[in-house]
């Protein structure tokens, strides 16, 4: 975000405790004292106010970055994002055009109960007009988010609540990389499984690669970085090598991103598959408070494992 | 600099042409050539006319989904607003809008919006752009009575008020909420005292004498300018037809109504006019000459290419190749003149068409 607002005056910071707190996440810290209080914007508790302020500011030539304290605050804004940012360019003739960013914490923390533990990519990556991001790892969250400020459009970015203590390598400053949207990663490769995540479950998955390594069944990790667009040539590809595939995510089971990627790959691989597509997401419950609950609603390495035991008939 | 005699004159005549063409798209409507929602301004003239006259042709304006008024005083070609009722790619938003969805970024006018006070932070978000890189340019926002209860006019509100942005919420406060009185809709008589719960100024009129509105306008209008933040305006008005067309308007009196159309706003001006010394046959003649342009546009209308697909699809997003809008300019890249884009984003050509 630093590198982008110095690299373009239009590029302003708004949301909740951004500035003088530093970011509910740390995540704006020492922008305030690099950008002044015109470019870095603590705003009241009025999400869908700020959010419309940035279809706004966007519409006329800014490109705002919008922080939601977490992404379960964004209900209450919903409708500037589905009314609004993603429907104004099409919907004007392609005369107005919205380059604003919504962005921060996204899916289950440690123990916040049902309002705060929501995955939302399947909301709103179902919408014509916006871009979903949700990388995994600091080097990609660092390429996706500079990519997603210069973008023209609206961008929906959700970052991991539980991954902003993940130590990674990034480029260095002036070292500039910009990720593009719709280009999946291939974190890992094999040819025993296809293992599709995003976001925290990514982790997951790769634990669930080492694990079934050791048991001779070698999985190729991929992740496709962005869920809308959503990169089906890669998956596909690599299902027409593995014949397999386990879909991880964070959002619950019915529908989603997680069944997207199901519906293109049956469709797209299906001579190829040796087995019925898997998918491990949370369970079809709101989220318990109590650990050892939790801990059972959310992906684990053994439900991944288990899940490509079961499609490699091992 | 045209008098005041020959500015009121301009006036009814744009007045009389919003009329006009309300009562061609209702013609419309009935003859199957216009779908969906379709909301007239019928009555309400006075409050867009007077408002542009107060404005500078920079200044942005926001209307909610009865949006043809003050699309068409801000300067759109009437032709373009009934191609676009009619479903037509030379509509003003290429026909993806339709009657609730004008758009005209040459005048600065960023749209009709349909969804009851989803607008009002938007607009909210062009007025901080202004205050943001510091110039002097003002937003009007518009909305009705019935927004004045949901919780977007809230936000909005707080922001603009809490920024000091330079913005002016008008409410068109046409009496019903659909059907709903405002009585029965609101504690208030008089809405325009909440402009004090959000720390802005406020004002309340009524809204069937274009000089009226006009001058009331500009004083917010100055005040935004020079820095000393938003007004909230409640503006009395009244619409004579009912909410959209599928509405009989069973609610109100016949007597109402009746009461109601003495101050029709065209009536007045035609009168001020008339005591101005303005003969029947000059006024006449004005009629005529607006009725000749909205049958134009009807023509025009019937004539033109059907939407295209290439828009609908080649629209979804913004490629990056379009136009970059500066803060400073008119804020938004020209219309798009007939010409389609293919699809152009390294995005969209990597994931294939539309949308991955």
């Amino acid at each position: 975000m630093l590198e982008e607002m110095e690299r373009d005056e239009n590029v302003f910071l708004m949301g909740e405790e951004v500035g003088h707190y530093q970011g509910a996440y740390k995540v704006s810290e020492g922008l305030l004292a690099r950008f002044g209080e015109q470019r870095v914007i603590d705003t009241p508790i009025a999400e869908a106010g700020f959010a419309g302020i940035g279809v706004g500011a966007a519409m006329t030539g800014l490109r705002p970055v919008i922080e939601f304290m977490t992404w379960n605050f964004s209900f209450v804004a919903f409708d500037q994002i589905i009314s609004n940012a993603a429907k104004i360019h099409q919907m004007s003739g392609g005369q107005f055009r919205v380059p604003v960013v919504f962005r921060g914490p996204n899916g289950a923390a440690r123990q916040v109960a049902a309002q705060h533990s929501h995955s939302v990519d399947p909301f709103y990556a179902c919408i014509p007009g916006v871009w979903v991001c949700i990388p995994a790892t600091p080097r990609d969250a660092k390429g996706l988010l500079k990519t997603a400020i210069r973008e023209n459009n609206p961008v929906i970015f959700l970052e991991g609540e539980t991954l902003y203590n993940v130590k990674g390598d990034v480029l260095d400053e002036g070292e500039e990389e910009l990720v593009p949207f719709g280009k999946a990663r291939i974190a890992r490769e094999g040819d025993g499984c296809t293992l599709v995540a995003w976001g925290r479950p990514y982790y997951t998955a790769i634990e669930a690669a080492e694990v079934l390594a050791k048991e001779g069944i070698e999985c190729e990790v991929i992740d496709p970085r962005t869920v809308r667009p959503l990169d089906t040539e890669t998956i596909v590809q690599s299902v027409e090598k593995t014949n397999r595939c386990v879909v991880v995510h964070e959002h619950w089971p019915y529908g989603g991103p997680g069944a997207e990627v199901v519906d293109r790959v049956q469709r797209d691989a299906f001579d190829h598959l040796d087995a019925p597509i898997m998918r491990i997401g949370a369970l079809d419950v709101p989220m318990p408070y109590a650990t050892n609950l939790e801990e059972l609603v959310l992906p684990t390495v053994d439900r991944v494992a288990d899940a490509v035991r079961a499609v490699c008939y091992a | 600099m045209a008098s005041d005699r020959d500015r009121l004159i301009a006036q009814y005549k744009q007045m009389m042409v919003m009329r006009r063409f309300e009562e061609e798209a209702a013609r419309g409507y009935a003859q199957g050539k216009i779908g969906g929602f379709l909301h007239l301004y019928i009555g309400q003239e006075a409050i867009a006319v007077g408002t542009v006259a107060a404005l500078d042709e920079r200044d942005y304006l926001f209307q909610t989904y009865r949006d043809h008024g003050i699309a068409l005083a801000r300067g759109m070609d009437p032709k373009a607003a009934m191609s676009e009722l009619f479903g037509k790619d030379p509509g003003c938003s290429r026909g993806m809008g339709g009657s609730m969805h004008f758009f005209d970024a040459e005048h600065n006018f960023l749209g009709g919006w349909a969804i009851v006070g989803g607008h009002l932070a938007v607009a909210a978000g062009a007025a901080f752009k202004s205050k943001y890189i510091g110039e002097d340019r003002v937003t009007v926002c518009f909305f009705g009575e019935g927004a004045t209860n949901i919780g977007g006019f809230h936000e909005a509100l707080s922001l603009a008020g809490l920024w000091k942005l330079p913005i002016l919420f008008i409410c068109e406060n046409n009496q019903y909420a659909m059907g709903t009185p405002m009585s029965r809709t609101s504690p208030l008589e008089d809405l325009s005292i909440k402009a004090a719960g959000y720390g802005m100024h406020g004002d309340k009129f009524e809204g069937h004498d274009v000089r009226v509105v006009q001058d009331r306008v500009a004083r917010a209008v100055e005040r935004a300018r020079k820095g000393d933040g938003p007004t909230f305006l409640e503006i009395e008005t009244y619409r004579f037809r009912g909410h959209s067309m599928s509405d009989p308007a069973k609610y109100r009196s016949r007597a109402e109504l009746e009461q109601r159309k003495e101050r029709d706003p065209l009536l007045v001006t035609r009168a001020q006019l008339a005591d101005a010394g303005v003969s029947e046959a000059e006024l006449d003649a004005l009629d005529e000459q607006a009725d000749n342009e909205i049958q134009e546009a009807v023509a025009f209308a019937d004539q033109a290419e059907p939407a295209k697909e290439e828009i609908m699809f080649g629209e979804v997003y913004a490629g990056p190749e379009d136009n970059e809008p500066t803060p400073t300019g008119a804020g938004a890249r020209g219309h798009a003149n007939g010409t389609t884009r293919t699809v152009d984003s390294s995005v969209e050509q990597s994931v294939g068409h539309h949308g991955g």
